[in-house]
């Protein structure tokens, strides 16, 4: 249970590469500080302001896709179109900006927070099977999420759009669609799910500034799944963070740490491609 | 402007290409070889710093700035071969061989680490190094009675044939003459036909396999060479610190031997030389610039904001980075008054998708 609940954060972390990856075909290695920051946003609306929770969520995710979308305005627009490489390295160095910026602002630094959750310490016994209200929460949320974006990339203009820049940007600039406003509102998107991550992960592993890091393990989630498939970034931080309950219970202790990388190098070598990923054909 | 009139098809591939090289780098080298006269103590262990991280440098630009593969597990080469010698000087065995055991041993390594590498690509590649990294890592900190798990290991100093290198000076020049030799040792491998097919796959890997250049043979090397390097690097670096524990290898080590390339300019290997020395300056000039600042206003995370900004900086504005800075002033000189604004822009491109058909 434990494993499913983590599972989902990193599905959500992972769910944020994944957007990004298939709007842009670049990673964005800091998704994690994403994260971080989106807590720290949410801790200041809900401890120092003393609202409550749900208000919370909303503010975290509306000022971080804010923050997202500035930062592909402002950092990524002049690389738009470079090798994934350059924007994978900008990515890097923002991620050192934000981790840095964090523990600079008073009230914020470098101390551990929590954040208070509607759904505390409570436990639900269901035929006798104990199921904290917490963990259940966060798979719930999850889920709600997920369907929500598939309906947007399935249904909706801008959704579609997202998707046909992420297939190729020249033809996207030749059917009409903004391919840089589109760049940016994913962005936006992707920086507010991490938001909503990092909200989730809150109550498990507290606030600071180094929270980021559980981003690290999003990677083998994304993919396990297949870097550019919704479902697959769900299905692999699922498939992760059960993996990594079971090497924490079942195997010697340090195990725990690797587990989820040994799973992504066995990936790698077996099906580079992630189970719902495309096979990849790089043409001349 | 300096014409150079060819004569011979031998002056492609001397080493220098014409007088002013020479002088200039003749310079250098009485420079540096009359570094511990001019310089004071501090500033010899920086040399050491910059010279070990060129070594490093050497390695990874060897795989990222001329293969094209980008590695983010560096750092885990940076480890072995650190380790290897901490336990070999234990074990009692000569510097020499210890370090030429370090070297091929993390050349296995990275050859192991290359296979996959025939199969991904781009992204995937990074994040499997990083994983690989990461397992390395943990393995170091795990496995107590080789390597002393979280407690580290101590190393003696360097002696070579019963003569002990204690003082800084013996030291930096065995540093010297080793950075010298890898140095050497890669501008003689892109003069060959392995560094052209090198170059060529990172250019275009169709092509290359189009004109005879067998990829996963290539790659492999590629990798193998970059971590003998990264290798004696690592050797060095566990002399120079004098003890090793798993922290120091940590990703961001990984990450920071990356930006070595990336800030002193990708594709050339005066940019591994300048950008280990930036790196190693840089928390210098932070410190003195925290000097400056009012007392309450030190940040504790402003060598992060500072780093991650300068990155950033850079790419944005100059991707070919230091030495990329360096050739536009040259140019500027050079063709004094001709220089354009637009020479070394950046040609406009489409990003299209891999994935798909």
């Amino acid at each position: 249970m434990a494993g499913v609940s983590l599972g989902c954060v990193y599905a959500l972390v992972a769910l944020g590469f994944v957007l990004i990856y298939k709007a842009t075909e670049t990673v964005n290695f800091a998704q994690g500080d994403l994260m971080m920051l989106g807590a720290f946003f949410a801790l200041t609306a809900s401890v120092m302001m003393g609202w409550p929770y749900w208000a919370t969520i909303l503010f975290a995710i509306t000022v971080m896709a804010v923050v997202g979308m500035l930062i592909e305005r402002i950092v990524l627009r002049p690389v738009l179109g470079q090798p994934a490489f350059t924007v994978v390295m900008i990515t890097i160095g923002v991620g050192y900006v934000m981790r840095g910026v964090v523990t600079m602002i008073p009230g914020w630094g470098t101390d551990t927070h929590q954040i208070a959750t509607p759904f505390a310490e409570a436990i639900w016994n269901v035929g006798g099977v104990v199921l904290p209200v917490q963990q259940l929460g966060v798979i719930a949320m999850t889920a709600a999420l997920c369907a929500v974006l598939y309906l947007f990339f399935r249904f909706s203009r801008l959704g579609v759009a997202m998707q046909a820049t992420s297939q190729n940007q020249l033809a996207a600039y030749y059917m009409g669609i903004p391919v840089r406003r589109v760049n940016m509102m994913i962005w936006g998107l992707s920086a507010g799910v991490a938001a909503f991550a990092g909200i989730l992960l809150a109550p498990a592993t507290f606030i600071h500034s180094n929270m980021g890091f559980i981003g690290l393990k999003a990677f083998p989630a994304a993919v396990l799944g297949g870097f550019g498939s919704v479902p697959g970034a769900i299905v692999g931080g699922l498939i992760i963070g059960v993996v990594e309950a079971l090497a924490g219970y079942y195997l010697p202790e340090g195990f725990k740490d690797v587990a989820a990388y040994v799973v992504l190098l066995v990936v790698l070598m077996v099906r580079p491609s992630g189970i719902f990923g495309e096979t990849a054909r790089k043409k001349v | 402007m300096r014409f150079i009139f060819k004569t011979d098809y031998e002056q492609d591939i001397r080493l220098f290409r014409h007088g002013g090289q020479r002088f200039w780098y003749g310079v250098l080298a009485v420079l540096l070889l009359l570094a511990p006269w001019w310089a004071g103590e501090y500033v010899m262990s920086q040399l050491h710093f910059i010279l070990i991280y060129s070594i490093v440098g050497f390695g990874l630009m060897m795989l990222t700035g001329f293969t094209g593969q980008v590695s983010l597990g560096h750092a885990a080469f940076l480890a072995v071969g650190a380790y290897t010698e901490a336990l070999l000087q234990a074990a009692g065995v000569p510097f020499v061989i210890s370090i030429s055991c370090a070297a091929l041993f993390t050349a296995v390594l990275g050859l192991i680490v290359g296979l996959p590498a025939l199969r991904l690509k781009g992204i995937y590649l990074t994040i499997a190094t990083l994983a690989f990294n990461v397992i390395v890592e943990e393995i170091i900190a795990r496995w107590h009675s080789l390597t002393g798990g979280n407690e580290g290991k101590h190393l003696k100093p360097v002696q070579i044939l019963g003569w002990k290198l204690e003082s800084d000076a013996e030291f930096y020049y065995l540093c010297l003459v080793l950075t010298v030799i890898c140095c050497l040792a890669c501008v003689n491998l892109l003069r060959s036909p392995t560094g052209r097919a090198f170059v060529a796959i990172r250019d275009s890997e169709v092509s290359a396999s189009c004109m005879g250049v067998h990829l996963a043979k290539y790659k492999t090397i590629a990798f193998a060479f970059s971590a003998a390097l990264t290798g004696i690097g690592g050797a060095l670096y566990a002399h120079k610190l004098a003890f090793i524990s798993p922290e120091q290898f940590t990703l961001f080590q990984s990450i920071e031997l990356i930006t070595i390339v990336i800030l002193g300019g990708i594709g050339f290997l005066h940019g591994a030389v300048l950008g280990a020395a930036f790196i190693i300056v840089l928390p210098q000039l932070i410190s003195i610039a925290k000097g400056w600042l009012p007392e309450g206003l030190v940040p504790a995370g402003m060598q992060a904001v500072v780093f991650g900004v300068i990155l950033v900086l850079v790419i944005i504005f100059e991707p070919l980075g230091l030495y990329g800075r360096w050739l536009k002033i040259r140019a500027w000189f050079e063709l004094f008054p001709f220089y354009r604004k637009g020479m070394f822009r950046r040609q406009k491109s489409y990003m299209k998708s891999e994935r798909l058909r």
